[in-house]
């Protein structure tokens, strides 16, 4: 149409936008360690047969499945800081709700790659004498968690998106750097552009690899 | 390979006292008693759902049982408590390493080479160094013929060659009594024998089995004692011919009855 497109304002704000995308990574990679560590408990929770443990991880996992992610970055922000006894930046409000729904999601995938297992896989080790975490180590992890790798590749690609909803909260990351000098600059069409094309270029090679891993699958995949 | 049978099988390897499993309001096990001694090995026949699975994993505790007692090597498992026996799973744990058990599905490790499969017990449970693991899983690897199957998956195998190494997997832990629960059952009628004939050299060995079967050829062949279970109970108990070829009770005539309805002539293989 009309528009005349000039990226040399995007180009000329490559600093600020090179440290968005550092802070997206730093907040998106300390919520996905975070999150994946603590989901393995929540998913071990909610695997066991024990009420006690059961319940208040299907409450916990429902609860943060079910609202939006936005909202839960808002909440943390905003309320949150009024129920506790210290403040809380963008930073910490962001990665804590973004932490605490990867943590809901990703112990869905370490329940159901347990499950996936078929009893007598944890039978044979029963049988020969081994413990309840010697079977889990030794037999379960190692077959679950090739199963499991290919969720959890989606599940980073999603939590990489997710961290552009921290902008709400004034975080520095890269969506947050783009509206801020695009309200300077008068280039939101080259600016979103831009961002749209930086994410893709750093998660498209990622999709790839978790493709690989999908296709591959298990060579002797039979139990 | 022969004559060590018998011979040593003055020792009581395992005994059942009036064993009751219940699973809720279903009586599975209605009291169950057995002696087995030394090198002996028993087989046990009977229509699905009779319990002989049941009894066999109540003898290496995969299920607790409701009420009876179980002796391995002379020795009470459990502890003595208020009229009931009380289990504790360390000590199953332990004990289960003693016994060693063949599954209808294999359920070897597929992550696992088949040496690697043969190795685990030892390693894992025994804590043995990794020399010492290598020796006993090749050595009980060549006991079922397939130490030149060692770096190869378990799904590169027919089923017959699986059932073998999950043999020689429970042969490593050197248990003192192996338990077969219909291990040929879920094979195709041509990988059978091998299975068997596996099992029937270990016997000859003078290895103390508990083989839950159909193959009513192979009980004749190489049991001691056939014992027929029916509803959870012992109906009838002896020797294969006792049992096999003249049986007493009806129930058990019934069962054999309906083994023998379509039979072939003797194969002409001249």
């Amino acid at each position: 149409m009309g528009h005349n497109w000039d990226f040399s304002s995007v180009f000329a704000s490559r600093a600020l936008l090179l440290q968005g995308l550092e802070n997206t990574l730093i907040l998106g990679a300390t919520c996905l360690a975070l999150g994946l560590f603590f989901g393995l408990f929540v998913g071990a929770a909610r695997f066991s047969g024990r009420a006690w443990l059961y319940f208040p991880a299907t409450v916990f996992v429902e609860v943060f499945r079910n609202t939006p992610v936005l909202v839960q970055i808002m909440w943390f922000f905003f309320a949150f800081p009024i129920i506790v006894p210290f403040q809380v930046d963008a930073f910490t409000a962001a990665a804590i709700g973004l932490t605490l729904n990867t943590v809901a999601f990703s112990s869905e995938i370490y329940r159901a790659g347990l499950q996936s297992l078929a009893r007598g896989q944890w039978e044979a080790g029963r049988a020969l004498g081994m413990s309840y975490w010697q079977q889990m180590f030794r037999v379960i992890l190692p077959q679950a968690a090739r199963r499991m790798l290919p969720a959890f590749m989606n599940r980073a690609v999603e939590l990489f998106k997710m961290t552009s909803l921290a902008s709400v909260v004034a975080y520095g990351e890269l969506m947050h750097q783009a509206k801020v000098v695009s309200t300077i600059s008068f280039n939101p069409i080259e600016m979103y552009t831009s961002v749209a094309l930086i994410f893709f270029a750093v998660l498209f090679p990622m999709t790839v690899f978790a493709r690989r891993f999908e296709t591959r699958g298990d060579p002797r995949g039979r139990s | 390979m022969s004559g060590g049978r018998g011979a040593d099988g003055a020792g009581e390897a395992l005994r059942i006292e009036d064993l009751r499993k219940s699973f809720g309001d279903l009586e599975v096990l209605g009291g169950v008693s057995l002696s087995v001694r030394r090198g002996e090995v028993v087989v046990v026949i009977g229509a699905s759902g009779s319990g002989k699975s049941t009894m066999l994993r109540c003898v290496n505790f995969m299920e607790i049982p409701t009420s009876g007692k179980i002796f391995l090597g002379g020795a009470l498992v459990g502890r003595e408590r208020g009229g009931g026996i009380e289990y504790r799973e360390k000590e199953l744990t332990r004990l289960r390493a003693r016994v060693g058990m063949v599954f209808q599905h294999f359920n070897l490790f597929p992550h696992m080479t088949v040496l690697q499969n043969v190795m685990e017990g030892p390693k894992t449970v025994l804590g043995c160094d990794g020399e010492e693991c290598r020796r006993r899983g090749n050595l009980y690897l060549d006991r079922v013929g397939l130490a030149w199957k060692a770096e190869s998956y378990p799904s590169q195998l027919s089923g017959g060659q699986q059932q073998r190494v999950a043999i020689a997997r429970a042969l490593a832990m050197e248990p003192e009594i192996m338990l077969f629960d219909e291990a040929t059952s879920a094979l195709d009628p041509e990988l059978v024998g091998e299975v068997l004939e596996t099992m029937k050299a270990l016997a000859e060995d003078g290895m103390t089995m508990i083989i839950v079967t159909h193959e009513l050829g192979f009980a004749y062949t190489v049991a001691d004692r056939v014992l027929f279970l029916s509803g959870g109970r012992v109906l009838e108990e002896g020797t294969p011919s006792e049992v096999l070829t003249f049986p007493r009770e009806e129930g058990t005539r019934n069962f054999l009855r309906g083994h023998g309805t379509f039979r072939l002539p003797e194969p002409r293989l001249d």
